[in-house]
Formats: structure tokens, sequence, C-alpha cells
């Protein structure tokens, strides 16, 4: 009975079209809504996303910091912006271990099947991912306070370092959506995480002087986005000249986001 | 086969696939797969693991692209609209999907919101689901503490949120115990007497007994064979009824006296023997008269129907 089937015709201007941007706008929040739901539900998340960075500020305040020398500041001052870069660099691993379990579970493949805007999944991902940062980078503030961290600029000053911040959370957001959508599971997408990221957190000038690197990795060091965004904030937090450090933060965060973000979306469509 | 609708007031089938063919790289999940499934029915996909039934559902649900043939859900081409193909399906899936850390009614309610219901509308929704999957108790704590059937019944609720006419189910009671599968049943039992179109696939033979009005056995990315349950049943034979008795001697006389009733003896049983019942009822209660003249006693009487299982190994030479 099938062989002589044909295809009923369907004429496209029936229905509606849910495409435009009014529901993209809708759809991400919605999104953004569920993930924090699920972020509030599960505080364990947060905390242990503190646990790492308050690990870091006692161990380089207290242990290291002493044998740290850095000519013009106290250390702790220079200390405390290298760790809310790196608090932003590991947090970023929250977004591909979230988008991994949901894969993982089957909820992208239902949603997937709904008459919503398909980037929407994506950006409220990434969008509840900047509302953590944001909270956990005041949390950190607060936390760097109680250690003997001062800013030495203006409010206006360090709620641009925040910025600053965000942003490249936002960029590194869109090299984890990638991996969380290329392995199978949360346990996957962290243990791929951080091969990458200890690189980048380590060998930049967040906790020591890059001078007293070999040279080679000094290069390296002194170049990369999270020393660029470190400094930037530093320059914002304790003063100093910000302009050259704010815009190469600024550019690499908008490169990565340019080069990684059409990547995503397309490994997304595909997946 | 059938000329005949059995919901006259709809226009067409509510799910047509037409020479699927679906490669990933060197595997070939589909290789040719056709069917319809008309309005106000179900269609069971039967076969064993990978043979293709989770594809096939997900062209359906535009999750996946067929690398060749076409397919169209409720009247709309699914590659060519897959957006308006989303808007009259629900899927539930062999997963629950639904989100662990959300509440029952959360999870509901950002499916209606999904589907572009407004916000009042999606509560008012998610409430009346809760309540008719018995889930109203439970709505409004986290998922992750619901047990198995209870995520089951919120994922099919998710499913239809939108009032879809059409349901694609890919083996929504697998892991579930008889009970909770019982009521799964009989929800998409009630959910098709309204009017859902069903496509179901499953390993489960009583599943697609129960359920479906119309069976397709595939098995390698091909139909291997499709009808009713009884279509496929008579396949394999018709009924019979099986005698045993005290000793191999009485049930070689019994042979030579039922001869006419096409009796035999069980290779695997020489105290037993199988007589086709074509004339149902009224041939058993010949039988028995017959032997009961003879004074042959019977010890045991066994029906033997042959269920899908039998048709499914004989097909697929698996065991389900």
């Amino acid at each position: 009975m099938t062989s002589t089937s044909t295809l009923p015709t369907f004429d496209p201007s029936v229905g509606t079209s849910d495409g435009s941007i009014g529901w993209v706008f809708r759809d991400t929040l919605a999104m953004t809504g569920r993930n924090l739901t699920a972020m509030r539900r599960v505080p364990q998340v947060l905390v242990f996303s503190l646990v790492q960075p308050v690990i870091f500020v006692l161990m380089f305040r207290y242990v290291f910091g002493g044998a740290i020398q850095i000519p013009g500041r106290d250390y702790v001052d220079y200390l405390m912006p290298g760790i809310f870069t790196q608090t932003v660099a590991f947090g970023a691993i929250n977004t591909a271990v979230g988008l991994a379990e949901d894969k993982g579970k089957g909820l992208l493949e239902r949603l997937r099947s709904l008459p919503m805007s398909r980037s929407a999944v994506l950006g409220g991902r990434v969008m509840a991912d900047t509302v953590r940062n944001v909270v956990v980078i005041l949390l950190m503030i607060l936390i760097g306070t109680l250690v003997g961290f001062r800013t030495h600029t203006n409010v206006l000053a360090v709620a641009a370092g925040v910025g600053v911040l965000v942003l490249f959370g936002v960029a590194l957001a869109s090299i984890f959506v990638l991996i969380g959508l290329s392995v199978p599971n949360g346990e996957a997408a962290q243990a791929a995480a951080f091969p990458l990221l200890a690189p980048l957190v380590f060998a930049s000038n967040a906790f020591v002087d890059p001078s007293t690197m070999p040279s080679w990795l000094e290069w390296w060091a002194v170049r990369q986005p999270v020393s660029k965004t470190t400094e930037a904030v530093r320059a914002l937090m304790l003063g100093g000249e910000t302009a050259g450090p704010v815009t190469a933060s600024v550019l690499w965060s908008l490169a990565i986001m340019a080069v990684m973000s059409p990547i995503a979306i397309a490994r997304y469509r595909k997946s | 086969m059938s000329s005949t609708s059995p919901a006259p007031h709809t226009k067409g089938p509510a799910i047509v696939a037409e020479s699927l063919v679906k490669h990933f790289g060197d595997v070939h999940a589909l290789q040719g797969v056709s069917f319809e499934v008309p309005s106000a029915t179900v269609l069971g996909l039967l076969g064993p693991n990978g043979a293709g039934k989770t594809t096939a559902v997900r062209i359906l649900t535009t999750i996946l692209q067929p690398s060749s043939g076409r397919a169209a859900v409720a009247g709309v081409d699914v590659v060519a609209h897959p957006h308006e193909v989303r808007r009259r399906i629900g899927l539930a899936g062999q997963y629950a999907a639904v989100d662990e850390n959300l509440t029952g009614h959360e999870n509901l309610t950002l499916v209606g919101r999904l589907n572009h219901l407004a916000k009042a509308v999606a509560r008012a929704r998610s409430t009346e689901l809760l309540a008719q999957f018995q889930l109203t108790d439970a709505a409004h704590r986290p998922v992750r503490t619901y047990s198995g059937g209870m995520r089951r019944r919120l994922d099919l609720a998710a499913a239809l949120v939108a009032h879809p006419p059409v349901l694609l189910l890919d083996e929504p009671t697998t892991g579930l115990d008889p009970s909770s599968r019982q009521d799964l049943w009989d929800v998409i039992a009630s959910l098709v007497s309204d009017g859902t179109t069903v496509l179901l696939t499953t390993q489960y033979l009583e599943e697609a007994d129960r359920l479906a009005d119309r069976i397709v056995v595939i098995d390698h990315g091909l139909v291997v064979a499709e009808g009713t349950a009884a279509q496929l049943k008579s396949r394999l034979g018709e009924t019979a009824v099986a005698l045993s008795f005290r000793h191999s001697e009485l049930a070689d006389r019994a042979v030579h006296l039922l001869g006419d009733f096409g009796a035999s003896l069980l290779p695997s049983d020489p105290t037993s023997l199988s007589i086709p019942l074509r004339g149902g009822a009224a041939t058993v209660r010949e039988v028995l008269n017959l032997l009961h003249a003879h004074d042959l006693e019977v010890g045991r009487i066994d029906l033997h129907e042959p269920t899908l299982d039998d048709v499914f190994i004989s097909l697929t030479g698996a065991r389900s």
C-alpha cells in the first residue's frame, strides 16, 4: 500500500513562522531561566566553582606569596585580578558540562523536536553561565577583600573590570559549547577542559611575573588572552594605563567569539 | 491493502515515509524504509536493537535529515518545512528527557513556553497534564526525586503539551515495571481514541500486540514484514491445541484415531500431539468426544497460539 502513495502537498504560508527575532529572544530567556533554576537547585555547583579559586587565594596569599616579589605592588593586589580571570576560565567548564549532560540525558533531542529557536539552546546556556560568572566574580571580590585585597580606582572602573571578565567568560563559553557538544557526558567534558585551560591559566601573568619565565614561555605568557584580561582587570581595579590592556583583552575575546561561535553553532545544528 | 480509512474525516495518512535512507559514514542505518500511518491509528515499528527504529523516528521528528527518500508528518514535508513539522508533533524518547533539577510543573511549563504558549496558558496546561498523569502530588518536587515510572509519565506529558496531532514514541516503556507499563498503555490508547496518531517503536512484542493497529518489522534498515498483529501471526501458521497423554503408546493410538484432524506427534515430546484448530472450539469438542469414546484419557490440554515473538524471531533471527 505504500508503493503508490504520494506525499501530501503543504502550503507553508498556512503556518506562522516562529523564527522571528522576538521568539529567539523569548526562547533564549526561557532557556536561561531553566538553566538558572537548575543552578539554584544544585547550589553545590556554585559552591564547588568557588572552592578551587578560594584554595588558590589562600595558597598564593599565604603560602607562596611571601616568596613572590612584584615591584611596586602588594602581592595580594597583584594576585586577585589573576584569580578572577582564573575563576572565569575554569568556570567555563560548567558550560561544557551543562550542555554535555543535556545531550547525554536526551534533553537536546526533545528541544530539537520543539518549534523553538534553535540558537536559544546555546544562547540560554551562555546567558545563564554569564549570570553565574557575575555572581562568582562579585563573591571573589568579597573574598579578596577579606584577605587584604583593595581596589585603588573608582566603582565605575571596577565595574568595567568585571565587564572585561564577563566578556572573556562569554568568549570562553563559545569554546566550551563546542567541547560540550563533542563529548558524550559531563565527566568527559571536565576531562577535556583541563588540558586546554591549564597552559592558558598557569603560563600567564595571573600569579607570577612572566619575566621570571624562560624567554620562549614568556613570549607566550605576555601575549595570551588570560594575561591580557588579567592585565586589563589590574589596570581597571588598581590603576595604571588602561587603554592598551583593555583593548587587547576585548580584541582577544571578540576574536575567540568570531572564530568559535560559528563552529559551535554549526556543530549544534549537525549533532 | 485496506481501502477504507479508519478515520474517514481526515484527508490522508498522518505519517508517510517514502524510501527513507540514512547513512552514517559506512553505517547504513536505513536502506529504503517506507510506511504509512493513517490518522488516529497506531503503527508499531518493531525491530531488534540497531535495526534503525530510532533513526526513523529522528528523521520523522526533524532531528536528522534523511540521506535520501522523503517523509511527511501531519501533511508537512520533514525536510522542506521542519519547523512546521515540529509544531505538529510530540516526541517521547527512550530516555525520559526531562530536566532532573526542575520540578514536574516547571518542566511542563518550560516545554509549553518553548511551544510558544502564553505563560498563563503554559502553566494551566502543565497543571492539567500533571493531574491527567497522576503527578499532581509530585508537581512541585524536583524530577530527580521521581521514580522511573513517574519520569516516563512526565516525559509523555511533555510530548502532549501542545496537543500535537501526531505522537512519536521511541520505546516509551523500556525499563518500566509491568504496572507502570500498563498505565502508559492505557494513556496511549485513550489518546488514539481521541484522534491522535501514534508511531511507536518497541522491542516488546506484547506492547505492539496491545497497542498497534498495524506493525512494521524492520531489521538492518529494511522493512521485513508489515501487517496487523493477526496477519503477522497467521504467517506462522494457525492456533493449535496440544494434547498430552500419560505415555507414548496412548499418544500413538490417538494420532491414528485423529488422522482426519491433521494430528501429529510433537517432535519434542512423544507423549503429546498437536492438532491445528481450524474449526475453533467445535474441533476441540469433537476431538475430546472421539477420544472419550475410545477410552483415551487426555492428561493435559494446551492451546498454542503463535505469538509476535515467534514472528519476530522467525523474521529477524533475533530474540527480543
